[in-house]
């Protein structure tokens, strides 16, 4: 390491005060991690099209580089040179920020996601409150976006949106109650930690009903199809963000993106063991089998398993009608999560699952 | 321990940054040529019948004061859930009854109609 840097640098890193180079280090994390959640972003939005486009026996983008690869490219600068508008009887100043009121929670979220088993940015005790407050921010910006634009399929689509996260929210804020009582941490590296011991051990087994109720109010959290009612085109043309354009439109679509990769990550985590390898349990591959290590591949490997469901279930299912959307939530989810809780409650008083080695 | 939280500072600082980079660049890059009706609200080719800022249903607001209950119930689970293995069997036994009556709440909600919507 330290032949690679000519000796100089190290003399002039060493002589900084240790908070600046805390500083420094953040920085240079936070900027690599969110370019690389950007340009995730860019290429999820090019195999979304890709696998619809397979599912419905198209080819999908092909055009722009080989394999239509340059496409996002392409979106990204068609956005940033189209017109800005902003609508005469809007309010202007909402107007404008309502889109950085998604982007942010949508991308500072990942402040605290394990990417690998010692790099977080933020090793912090409460990560999952801070993973629900901030997704729970990302309604004001959709709100803000419905009321500033002052339309009425905005307004419409606006509330519809905001009903339909804040009611699956609670759904998946019970989901997470289960997996903390599996966890018995609210730091995100633990709860992986917990998973640890291969496939077998992860909370997925225990916890199979809410992992489907979890991933599923993730799915209309992030307003995407079945669930994207907010948004419906032929009802109320494109919802929140009927009246935004060019590169604010592209903030939404950032966000929206940003958010679906977050909800996987998320997913792998909680459930399916973050960054573990799954064969960490086959002893017999050897000891230092690559298999066997722990390693962000596994994590972007799960990470790309929920994106493709996403897109396999947009492929896939008509749009929900917004009565049977709400009966889902309430009706369904959250007396599937509350029991769930007591039936974890009765194998922790057994001792049974992971609660095996719980003391008291 | 505070320091852990500096670069959850620092990610809300510089996600802003990008998103009010993007928006600059948009409105200097982008083209602009206004007239009345591109700056009019979007109502499918009509003009406007009245003001958008409408009544608007009810239920919307049900929803979201049922939201806060259950939220807040969550908010209660979640030490609790922290610290199981600790509470030990008296928690468990505590939690049960507080979940139970919560459960009746949600019962009379159900029946009342109020999680209907339609």
């Amino acid at each position: 390491m330290a032949s690679l840097v000519p000796q100089f640098m190290v003399d002039i890193w060493d002589s900084f005060p240790p908070l600046l180079q805390f500083l420094i280090t953040s920085t240079s994390q936070i900027l690599i991690v969110t370019v690389g959640i950007i340009l995730i972003v860019a290429f999820s939005t090019y195999f979304e099209r890709k696998v619809i486009g397979a599912m419905q026996g198209r080819v999908g983008p092909n055009r722009v580089g080989p394999m239509g690869l340059l496409q996002p490219f392409a979106d990204v600068i068609k956005l940033l040179i189209k017109e800005v508008v902003i609508p005469e009887k809007s309010n202007r100043f909402l107007f404008v920020i309502a889109p950085l009121l998604s982007l942010i929670p949508a991308l500072a979220t990942w402040a605290v996601i394990p990417l690998t088993d010692t790099f977080v940015i933020a090793d912090i005790n409460a990560g999952l409150l801070y993973v629900l407050a901030l997704t729970s921010v990302g309604v004001y910006g959709v709100i803000l976006a419905g009321w500033a634009t002052n339309s009425k399929y905005a307004f419409l689509g606006a509330m519809r949106s905001a009903a339909q996260i804040v009611a699956y929210e609670i759904a998946m804020g019970f989901a997470l109650v289960g997996v903390l009582m599996a966890a018995g941490s609210l730091n995100l590296g633990d709860i992986t930690r917990a998973q640890a011991g291969g496939v077998s051990s992860w909370f997925v087994w225990p916890l199979l009903p809410l992992f489907v109720v979890y991933f599923i109010s993730a799915v209309a959290e992030t307003n995407r199809a079945p669930f994207d009612v907010a948004e419906g085109e032929s009802e109320i043309v494109a919802g929140f963000h009927v009246e935004y354009s060019g590169v604010a439109f592209a903030l939404f679509f950032l966000a929206e993106y940003a958010n679906m990769v977050l909800i996987s990550a998320l997913t792998a985590i909680f459930f399916l063991g973050g960054w573990a390898s799954p064969f960490e349990g086959w002893t017999f591959l050897g000891d230092d089998n690559l298999l066997r290590q722990p390693s962000l591949i596994w994590l972007f490997a799960k990470v790309c398993f929920f994106m493709f469901t996403l897109f396999w279930l947009r492929a896939t299912f008509p749009r929900y009608r917004y009565d049977q959307i709400m009966r889902l939530g309430w009706k369904v989810f959250i007396p599937v999560t509350i029991i769930w809780i007591a039936v974890e409650g009765v194998m922790a008083w057994l001792r049974i699952g992971p609660w095996q080695g719980l003391a008291g | 321990m505070l320091t852990n939280y500096v670069p959850v500072l620092i990610f809300l600082g510089i996600a802003a940054a990008i998103g009010i980079l993007l928006l600059g660049i948009g409105f200097l890059v982008g083209s602009g040529s206004k007239d009345d009706e591109k700056l009019s609200p979007y109502e499918c080719g009509f003009e406007p019948f009245e003001d958008s800022r409408m009544k608007f249903d009810v239920r919307y607001y049900l929803v979201a004061i049922l939201f806060i209950i259950f939220d807040l119930e969550i908010a209660f689970l979640f030490p609790w859930a922290v610290s199981l293995d600790t509470v030990g069997g008296f928690g468990l036994v505590a939690m049960a009854i507080f979940l139970a009556v919560l459960v009746v709440g949600f019962i009379y909600e159900w029946k009342k109609g109020a999680l209907e919507w339609d």
